[in-house]
């Protein structure tokens, strides 16, 4: 073990400091009894009560929910469908343009891809509502799959298959009888992600969301601006607590399956 | 000795399984297999040999389906395989890799084939359990691949593929990933499987004691040709080039002049060296340039000289001791090394020759090969 200096434990404490401290109020705050934000007047999980009576909040979070799983759902398969493609290929004419593009978005500004969303939506004269706001949120959430899953595949041994249609698979089934189950972990993680990107997105959301179709996020923002309260702060307190658990869990998955099968590779003695 | 020899390449009745004609396969200008025409028959243990890059490899995947000939045509049985994909083909593969699926148990993975073609479920327990059996895995039938030693998923690769009986059985350099020592019991066993199971195996590998140990015949290539294709004994006896005589096992090559004498031939191969002689059936013109290969076990060592036609004189450059054997290289007065081989029936310290000896070597008339080049 190395020494713990006093320079190590000062970094070590500034640093988480200041990228949780302010989470640490927040969620110390949403147990206040006062009304008032900023004061505190004892411990009570009224809020937390009240937040339940609150229709307006639980419809966002209705919203929210079905938003995230059927994006993250769409993206899953579409990113993954790209992660084959770009990854089995080999070398294509436009190989570095396509694979390029399918990452581009991780770098765009939001701003910039909810406002092409939109003017998309209006083009087409499609609604804004629930399916726009899915669509968008599969937009931007695909590229992250696509990385999560082809990381993986690269990895993964290319004879599998073809050993699956030399036992008889058709190509459909090596996928789904060989191919699928073994990036499992990875397709996993990379649901998760988008679920816990897409549960957390204000501008995009607020580009392509309608009247009927409020999320979470653009809900906590409008009700900031008519004042502070601390019914916001247990919601917050919640989606921390959703939004930790996907991505630990997400973390976990893919971390335990590599460690499980190197657990064993030893215990087989190879 | 009355038994029949198993020789179909000998017999013009024998119809062989497979047939490449004139196939030719390219990768963009690479020219990978070259207009390449052969049989390989029923029950064979066709050992495909060279080194790597030589086109070993494409030739089996163009079996198993993953490749198509550019041009040419293979039969299988008779029939076109070129329509056929991998998946309809009675034909199975042995991965170099193995290729065991690992979210599969040994049971599941070798049922795998079988569960593909829609077979009743007490007929597939039934084949997996005969196949556990021939591979002696039966205590391991529940395990991941990764829960068994390497050996162990070397027979589960085997045992997967030859589940669902194919007609053809072809293996990607089975062996590569062994050691030594389990090497040379499996290769036993592999020679075993395919004389109880009767199957057709095409062996692709570069190690030329395997091809020798297990294969009915071996075809030697290089640069997308198949340079000989023959038993392991006519290849190393009777080597057809000098590629050949040279890739398999030790060699000493002796380039001279040939001159028609008797059943063979006078070979002149350098100022102030006597004339050697070989027997061979080839024609040569007389002074044309010719090849002498010749074993190093077949070349014998003394300290006087012999009373053969053979025999030539030098000193002992090097000797490398390989325990059983001893080979010497000796250097004739012209520069030419020649590898004298011998066993090592007495103990070190006895041992009649050793560095700067001045020796003789000689050999029989038959004993060494000649060839064009």
């Amino acid at each position: 073990m190395r020494r713990v200096t006093w320079f190590n434990a000062t970094s070590l404490t500034l640093g988480f400091a200041f990228l949780y401290l302010p989470m640490v109020i927040l969620i110390i705050y949403s147990f206040n009894a006062g009304k008032l934000v900023t004061v505190w007047a004892g411990f009570s999980t009224r809020w937390y009560g009240e937040l339940l009576q609150n229709q307006a909040f639980l419809d966002a979070a209705w919203v929210t929910v079905k938003v995230a799983v059927l994006s993250s759902s769409i993206a899953t398969v579409l990113g993954t469908m790209a992660a084959l493609v770009l990854v089995r290929s080999g070398r294509f004419a436009g190989r570095t343009l396509f694979s390029g593009m399918i990452y581009a978005p991780l770098v765009m500004p939001e701003v910039i891809t909810g406002l092409s969303l939109l003017l998309l939506f209006i083009g087409l004269n499609i609604d804004r509502g629930v399916l726009t706001i899915v669509l968008a949120h599969t937009t931007f959430s695909m590229c992250y799959v696509s990385v999560v899953v082809s990381s993986r595949l690269v990895s993964f041994d290319q004879s599998l298959e073809e050993a699956a249609l030399d036992l008889g698979c058709s190509q459909m089934q090596a996928f789904f009888l060989v191919t699928l189950p073994i990036i499992a972990p990875a397709v996993i993680s990379g649901w998760l992600l988008a679920f816990t990107l897409s549960l957390d997105d204000l501008v995009i959301a607020s580009f392509t969301a309608g009247p009927s179709s409020t999320t979470l996020p653009i809900k906590i923002w409008s009700s900031i601006r008519l004042g502070l309260s601390p019914e916001i702060n247990a919601l917050s307190t919640l989606m921390i607590s959703v939004v930790t658990v996907g991505v630990i869990s997400a973390s976990l998955i893919s971390k335990r399956s590599s460690l499980k099968r190197q657990a064993d590779e030893r215990a087989a003695g190879t | 000795m009355s038994q029949t020899v198993f020789e179909p390449w000998n017999d013009p009745q024998a119809k062989p399984l497979i047939q490449f004609k004139n196939v030719t396969k390219r990768f963009g200008e690479f020219v990978a297999i070259d207009n390449q025409t052969f049989d390989i028959y029923e029950r064979e243990f066709f050992a495909l040999l060279g080194p790597s890059g030589c086109g070993k490899t494409t030739m089996m995947r163009m079996l198993a389906g993953f490749e198509k000939p550019t041009e040419g045509t293979i039969l299988l049985a008779g029939q076109d395989m070129a329509p056929i994909p991998p998946n309809k083909r009675a034909v199975n593969m042995m991965f170099q890799s193995y290729a065991l699926f690992p979210h599969l148990s040994v049971w599941d993975n070798i049922a795998f084939g079988l569960k593909r073609d829609r077979k009743p479920k007490d007929e597939i327990a039934e084949r997996v359990a005969q196949m556990l059996k021939l591979v002696r895995l039966e205590k391991f039938a529940q395990r991941k691949p990764h829960q068994i030693s390497g050996g162990q998923r070397q027979r589960v690769a085997l045992a997967r593929s030859l589940a669902k009986a194919p007609k053809l059985l072809l293996l990607d350099e089975p062996l590569g990933a062994l050691d030594a020592k389990l090497r040379q019991d499996t290769q036993f066993e592999l020679v075993d499987i395919q004389e109880k199971t009767g199957t057709t195996f095409v062996i692709v590998t570069h190690d030329q004691e395997e091809a020798m140990t297990v294969a009915s015949r071996v075809a030697v290539m290089d640069d997308g040709k198949i340079m000989q294709a023959d038993t392991p004994a006519n290849i190393y006896e009777r080597p057809n080039s000098v590629y050949v005589a040279d890739f398999i096992g030790d060699v000493t090559i002796i380039e001279g002049r040939a001159t028609k004498n008797g059943n063979g031939y006078d070979i002149d191969f350098a100022e102030g060296q006597p004339t050697l002689h070989a027997e061979s059936g080839k024609d040569f013109q007389n002074g044309q340039t010719c090849h002498l290969a010749i074993r190093p076990e077949k070349v014998a060592i003394t300290a006087d000289k012999p009373d053969t036609r053979n025999a030539l004189k030098g000193t002992i450059l090097d000797i490398a001791y390989l325990g059983n054997l001893s080979t010497y290289h000796v250097k004739l007065e012209n520069d030419q090394i020649i590898k004298a081989q011998t066993a090592n029936t007495r103990r070190l310290s006895r041992r009649s020759f050793t560095w700067e000896d001045s020796v003789w070597l000689s050999w029989t008339d038959t004993a060494g090969v000649l060839l064009e080049g």
